[in-house]
């Protein structure tokens, strides 16, 4: 049989190639053409699709709630006496690990990818390369398990309180998790500068160091802001490490040794025990929007500024 | 014998660098000692294999095992299709122009999407929109969306790795363009594709946030056969894993369940990822030589 069919495959492919030129030709080329533009428009209908669907989820809060309630400070929405609905704690708890996150990621990250990219040996580079490799693939929720059961006890000594579990851990952990980002796109950034501007820099006198801190990372400060920016993006969404590691208080925490919980956290938490179309599971695609708006902002930075320097390098 | 100032700074800068890079080595090497050491001690044929006992205090990990590989195939089904399309129209179709542009900006966003809000997605898309209730079909289409921004982006890349000439060759003998493709361009293009199939696969392997409301259940542990299991709920190993660290009643008592969990899960994501390294080395070879 698929003897048979081969040859009437072939036959076929026999006859469309009399016919080459003809109008079915065009039409199946034409046809198939069609097909991967509609595949190649699908990212565009997804983006899109995300954030209609949490607006047009999020609309029956903000119609039942006046929106000012949002910008308060504490969220309640099960409370029997006054349900609240503020999000300002939460979202200071987001920035709160985020930037602590970024204070430990962002000068380990871009010193990592410098010595990577202009210092190390190649055969230092073969190892360190697929180990940030690795660290990228280890799934957030085995982050978030270490951050219990080896970061929270480490902390509570440190601090003796009880449990470590709080804004400190998940700034550590997200830092954890921001690094593969930082380092692999800020080595690119460093890689590329060009090598005339090196030399020149040698030939003036520099040393090494000198040239690596005042003509090459500066020369690739675009690219590593836009590494910062994409990591931080991944901070800010992180779910299953915040979740985990940082106790989940919702209220607003004043200190870095608060426990806190964050937009994320807060989703992940509340939509499996809200009733469906209820106006607290409706306020909580609002989180949603917000986050993704936060996100979007931040990676649209990041991308506008590494097309700049794409440009600029060609 | 004078040192130079400018000699010393340069020594202790690159001595800071040296000790960054050092210390991310060391932050990876000791997550990975303590999950192998810790995970190896309750590691056995048994937990493997068998089903979770008593309240999830004794016995294995398999309907998570299974579960986590069913949700995962209906991810590579959906994200691998429509990614590698989606590169052909990019790398071979598309004239540069706004709407490439515009498709570029959307996936680069796409992949910057919080995975919580792909979950929130899936819930009211796939869910409750069009009704495929809480499932593997609902939870692995949720993750497949997640993946198509990586699928998409290797998929180009092993595109952009086949020679022009290939293509001219094959145009100049007067083949069409999409005889040129499937003939000359596809098949060298594979390797890649492949590879990068199999690293989306691991990093949805290990998703947990897209899979909270979609379908991944506390305790579900016999999984029916195929085709009726893609419409029930499962057991995932990254779920399994959230459950038992911080859900249980009685998490002292199954932490090394959960180290165990932890282990298989990334031994199971390192094992995808040196499978598609080796795919990677062993076809660049190949090519080269021919």
């Amino acid at each position: 049989m698929p003897r048979l069919l081969k040859a009437g495959l072939g036959k076929l492919d026999n006859m469309i190639k009399k016919v080459k030129y003809s109008g079915l030709i065009r039409l199946k080329e034409k046809t198939i053409e069609y097909f991967f533009l509609a595949n190649g428009l699908f990212a565009i209908v997804v983006l899109i699709g995300i954030f209609s669907l949490l607006f047009t989820e999020s609309l029956p809060a903000l119609k039942e709630i006046n929106p000012v309630e949002f910008l308060k400070i504490n969220w309640d929405p099960t409370s029997p006496e006054k349900a609240e609905y503020g999000l300002l704690a939460m979202i200071v708890s987001t920035i709160m690990a985020t930037l602590g996150a970024m204070l430990i990621a962002v000068p380990i990250g871009i010193a990592t990818a410098a010595y990577i990219a202009d210092i190390a040996h190649v055969k230092a580079r073969e190892i360190i390369k697929p180990v940030i490799e690795i660290l990228a693939g280890i799934p957030s929720v085995v982050v978030g398990f270490l951050g219990i059961v080896v970061v929270g006890p480490f902390l509570a000594k440190l601090f003796h309180t009880a449990n470590g579990l709080n804004a400190i851990n998940g700034a550590i952990l997200l830092a954890i998790m921001a690094l593969p980002t930082i380092i692999s796109i800020s080595e690119d950034a460093i890689v590329s500068v060009p090598q005339e501007f090196k030399n020149a820099s040698l030939a003036l006198g520099a040393n090494k160091w000198q040239t690596l801190v005042k003509v090459t990372i500066p020369a690739a400060s675009s690219g590593i802001f836009a590494s910062v920016m994409l990591g931080m993006g991944r901070a800010i969404g992180e779910t299953m490490t915040v979740l985990m590691a940082t106790g989940n208080a919702p209220a607003m925490p004043h200190a870095l040794t608060d426990p806190i919980r964050t937009m994320t956290a807060t989703i992940a938490i509340e939509l499996g025990e809200t009733v469906q179309g209820g106006v607290h599971y409706h306020s909580l695609f609002v989180i949603g929007v917000v986050l993704f708006i936060m996100t979007f902002i931040v990676n649209l930075v990041a991308d506008l500024v590494l097309h700049k320097y794409e440009k600029v390098n060609r | 014998m004078k040192i130079r100032k400018s000699t010393v700074y340069e020594k202790l800068g690159f001595f800071l660098f040296r000790s960054a890079a050092w210390l991310v080595l060391l932050v990876v090497l000791l997550i990975l000692l303590d999950i192998f050491y810790k995970g190896g001690q309750s590691i056995s044929w048994e937990f493997i294999t068998s089903k979770p006992r008593k309240g999830m205090t004794e016995g294995g990990i398999w309907p998570a095992i299974v579960g986590t590989f069913w949700v995962s195939l209906v991810t590579i089904f959906f994200a691998v299709p429509a990614g590698v399309f989606t590169a052909i129209y990019l790398n071979e179709y598309a004239k540069q122009g706004l709407v490439v542009r515009i498709i570029r900006l959307a996936i680069r966003n796409l992949s910057g999407v919080p995975s919580i809000v792909y979950g929130l997605f899936g819930f009211g898309l796939f869910v409750l929109m069009l009704k495929l209730g809480l499932s593997v079909i609902s939870a692995g289409l949720t993750l497949g969306l997640l993946t198509l921004p990586w699928t998409i982006t290797s998929s180009e890349e092993a595109l952009k790795n086949v020679p022009m000439s290939y293509r001219e060759g094959s145009l100049a003998l007067g083949a069409t363009k999409w005889q040129t493709i499937r003939i000359n361009v596809l098949p060298y293009a594979m390797p890649g594709m492949l590879t990068g199939a199999i690293l989306g696969l691991a990093r949805a392997a290990g998703e947990t946030a897209p899979i909270l409301f979609t379908g991944a259940a506390f305790f579900w542990p016999v999984l029916s056969k195929f085709p009726k299991v893609l419409d029930s709920q499962f057991m995932a190993l990254p779920y399994h894993l959230f459950i038992m660290s911080t859900q249980h009643h009685e998490i002292a008592k199954v932490r090394p369940l959960a180290y165990g969990t932890a282990l298989v899960l990334i031994v199971l994501i390192l094992m995808m990822n040196v499978l598609a390294i080796g795919l990677r080395y062993h076809f660049r070879k190949k090519y080269k030589r021919n």
